[in-house]
């Protein structure tokens, strides 16, 4: 085994030497580190980022801004430590100029600090954390949340939720920092507008059985909010609907996304969930883009997509204006912060001071239906209703928001539980 | 038959000629040998049990947490630790770790082989399972962001001081858990491994020398966790995963069990292949997965067991010479 490593080292160093020998000093280049599990259980969440972000890149001929790209993607692993590891290996040896990418809350958490450490701009285009983005975004300047932040999608479907007349809501979220967050976001504006949280369900992560919650949840709801991740998504419904209950369910946004949708069942059909992108926003940029996506990985885009191909474009906005010369992390996010983008997702710009996005938000409904030409009846989320430019503070007034803690497991407090 | 003195001076300028090669090799490579080393420590205390005393544990990345989770907590809520204070952290640490191990040794030490394996897992799971839901403290699944390195004359942050901060640490807890496995409580160790009836009748408290050692074990591991959280500057529910442990066991088997440089060697290789060559080509979960293979199916006795294979082969081709060399006798006569 060790002269194989050994020879993969030696490979791998000639590959590297090759391509550094390669570089042209004439054209201004810009080398983007890139973080994305390509190994461990979110592997395939890590493919639809990197193919998002390569298939910007591949549109502009590897240009972005009037500068080559070196476009360098690293293993996460999706581990924070790994994380750490890797970021700075990007930094240290091959002397990036940006940082992008990594999926999980832990990730952002752990590579926020080392962007601040390092001078280093970071990008997070997929993991994001309430607090992060808003009580501790002061203590990291180098750092950006192109993507979203959890709570963000949930106040306005909280709202949504009690405009539809829904009195008690029963919750049932995955146990975990990201669930709270979307939790708490719901539970806030529908509570605010005179809905009841009647009771909440902390399931474990990676549940996959609902025997055992099912029968508990009370028989006197309006509807169900759910908050799922992965597996837990395509399980839930499956097992709520063979159950013979029929209340209408609304959820947050990775409970129903593209990621999700493709593996899930008839039962689905007429779910209600809310985030900042659905591949079937009818608008000629997302067509454009669901279509090439597509034909090029033989799938529809999910979020992660999307996130990562319109921060592509965000990066590509913001170099043009310094003529494809890189500006340095703290001028390149003053102009990054003056430039509104034309994503597949919408209009997207950044709130100055948290560095976090402003953006639509759809409320979704699954259908079975014929979209963009394709000949199959398939389930997508068709947008029922859109808040436009919707900040991560909703309407509340920012300082006051900013006062009450972050939305954990004990916040909103459960008023109506028994 | 290398004498122990070699082996000693062997692994001695190896040490030297890491300490010095590594510090000129690039900031990256040094990041990873000092992670690797931290962890060196914890894939050592493992050996202790493993190796020594003959007790597969599947939860020594408990040990490891709470030493993190300790240096977060103390600098994050009470600025402890980021002076001279770290030293006092590191000491916290290992006592932290000891007292936990005295606790789980309780319920552990009464079983053996894969019912000790299933109680460690399931001891180990809880700290985990604390570390996950208990979020006023731990952060949840967020996890604890460190705001910097300590600071006291010697500025860590720069990470070649750290490095070699690292380093001391490894080099004495390395020299440590030697002098104890040669110490007689050590031999013991190895006696009740062997055959703990024989050391039973021969009027050992068997059971006390076990809890001894996993005592031990539980505070190199409280000191592994210290280091790694100032290595990484976050701890989260995934620095003590099950798999943490897991690792620290299978760089044990890989090197060579009962060899303690055969952990240091494991840890090397796992995070070679898993933090540097992961870097340079996609496949090498596989090389890694193909080396824990191999070495379990043609070196079951890992790494180390390299020179004794060939002794042996070079042994056996002699003995088949004698044996040879007496059949022509036998037929001559």
């Amino acid at each position: 085994m060790k002269p194989k490593m050994l020879t993969a080292i030696l490979v791998g160093g000639a590959i590297m030497l090759g391509l550094g020998a390669g570089a042209s000093a004439q054209t201004p280049e810009v080398k983007i580190g890139f973080l994305a599990p390509r190994s461990g259980i979110f592997t395939q969440l890590g493919t639809d980022m990197v193919d998002g972000f390569q298939m910007y890149l591949d549109e502009h001929k590897g240009m972005l801004g009037g500068a080559k790209v070196k476009f360098i993607v690293e293993d996460d692993q999706g581990k924070p430590d790994v994380d750490v590891t890797k970021a700075k290996k990007l930094i240290l040896q091959d002397k990036v100029d940006m940082l992008v990418g990594a999926v999980l809350a832990s990730s952002a958490y752990a590579l926020a600090p080392v962007s601040t450490a390092e001078k280093m701009l970071y990008i997070g285009t997929v993991s994001t954390a309430d607090d992060l983005a808003q009580r501790q975004i002061s203590k990291y300047p180098y750092l950006v949340l192109s993507g979203w932040v959890p709570s963000q999608p949930n106040h306005p479907l909280g709202q949504w939720a009690c405009d539809q007349g829904y009195k008690k809501i029963v919750a049932i979220s995955a146990d975990y920092a990201f669930g709270y967050e979307q939790m708490g976001g719901f539970q806030q504006t529908f509570e605010d507008c005179g809905g009841k949280i009647i009771q909440k369900i902390w399931v474990p992560l990676g549940t996959k059985d609902f025997g055992p919650y099912i029968p508990s949840m009370k028989a006197d709801a309006d509807a169900i909010f759910t908050m799922m991740v992965g597996p837990m998504s395509l399980q839930f419904p499956k097992q709520f609907r063979a159950s013979g209950n029929k209340k209408p369910i609304v959820g947050g946004g990775t409970s129903y996304d593209e990621f999700a949708l493709p593996f899930m069942g008839d039962e689905v059909i007429g779910d209600v969930s809310a985030l900042q992108y659905s591949a079937a926003i009818e608008t000629p940029e997302n067509e454009a883009f669901v279509k090439n996506y597509r034909a090029k990985y033989g799938k529809v885009p999910s979020y992660y997509s999307e996130s990562n191909y319109a921060a592509a474009k965000w990066i590509d906005l913001t170099l043009a204006k310094h003529g494809g010369k890189y500006p340095g992390p703290i001028e390149f996010i003053n102009t990054m912060k003056t430039i509104k983008i034309n994503a597949p997702r919408g209009p997207v710009s950044l709130d100055p001071e948290t560095k976090s996005p402003i953006q639509n938000i759809y409320i979704k409904k699954v259908e079975k239906k014929k979209m963009f030409g394709y000949g199959k009846d398939e389930l997508w989320n068709t947008v029922i209703k859109t808040y436009p430019a919707v900040s991560q503070f909703w309407t509340y007034d920012k300082a006051k928001f900013l006062a009450q803690p972050v939305y954990s497991r004990d916040f909103p407090p459960c008023k109506y539980c028994e | 038959m290398m004498s122990q003195t070699i082996k000693i001076v062997v692994v001695v300028l190896a040490l030297v000629a890491f300490v010095i090669i590594v510090p000129t090799s690039g900031s990256f490579v040094v990041l990873l040998a000092t992670r690797a080393m931290a962890f060196a420590i914890l894939a050592m205390s493992v050996d202790i049990l493993l190796g020594f005393t003959g007790l597969s544990s599947l939860g020594q990345a408990a040990y490891f947490g709470v030493g993190a989770y300790l240096t977060a907590v103390l600098a994050t809520k009470f600025h402890f630790g980021l002076g001279w204070d770290f030293w006092l952290v590191v000491v916290l640490g290992m006592l932290i770790g000891a007292a936990l191990a005295a606790v789980f040794g309780l319920f552990a030490i009464r079983a053996g082989g894969v019912y000790f394996l299933m109680i460690t897992l399931a001891l180990g799971q809880c700290v985990w399972g604390l570390a996950y839901r208990w979020n006023s403290v731990t952060g949840g699944d967020n996890g604890i962001n460190l705001s910097g390195r300590p600071s006291f004359g010697l500025d860590l942050s720069n990470e070649v001081t750290f490095f070699y901060l690292v380093f001391g640490f490894f080099a004495a807890s390395m020299a440590l858990m030697y002098v104890l496995i040669r110490s007689p409580f050590g031999r013991s160790l190895v006696g009740i491994r062997e055959r703990e009836l024989r050391m039973q009748i021969l009027g050992y408290n068997t059971w006390l020398h076990k809890y001894i050692a996993f005592i031990i074990a539980g505070a190199f591991g409280g000191l592994s966790g210290v280091l790694w959280a100032q290595t990484n500057g976050h701890v989260s529910p995934e620095t003590l995963v099950l798999t943490t442990s897991v690792d620290a066991l299978l760089m044990v088997v890989l090197g060579g069990a009962g060899t303690l440089i055969g952990a240091v060697i494991g840890a090397a290789i796992v995070f070679g292949m898993r933090e540097y060559l992961s870097t340079l080509v996609p496949w090498w979960q596989y090389a890694l997965g193909a080396v824990y293979v191999l070495t379990i199916l043609y070196l079951p006795s890992g790494l180390m067991g390299v020179p004794a294979r060939i002794r042996q082969a070079r042994a056996n081709t002699a003995a088949q010479n004698v044996v040879e060399a007496n059949k022509e006798l036998a037929t001559k006569t």
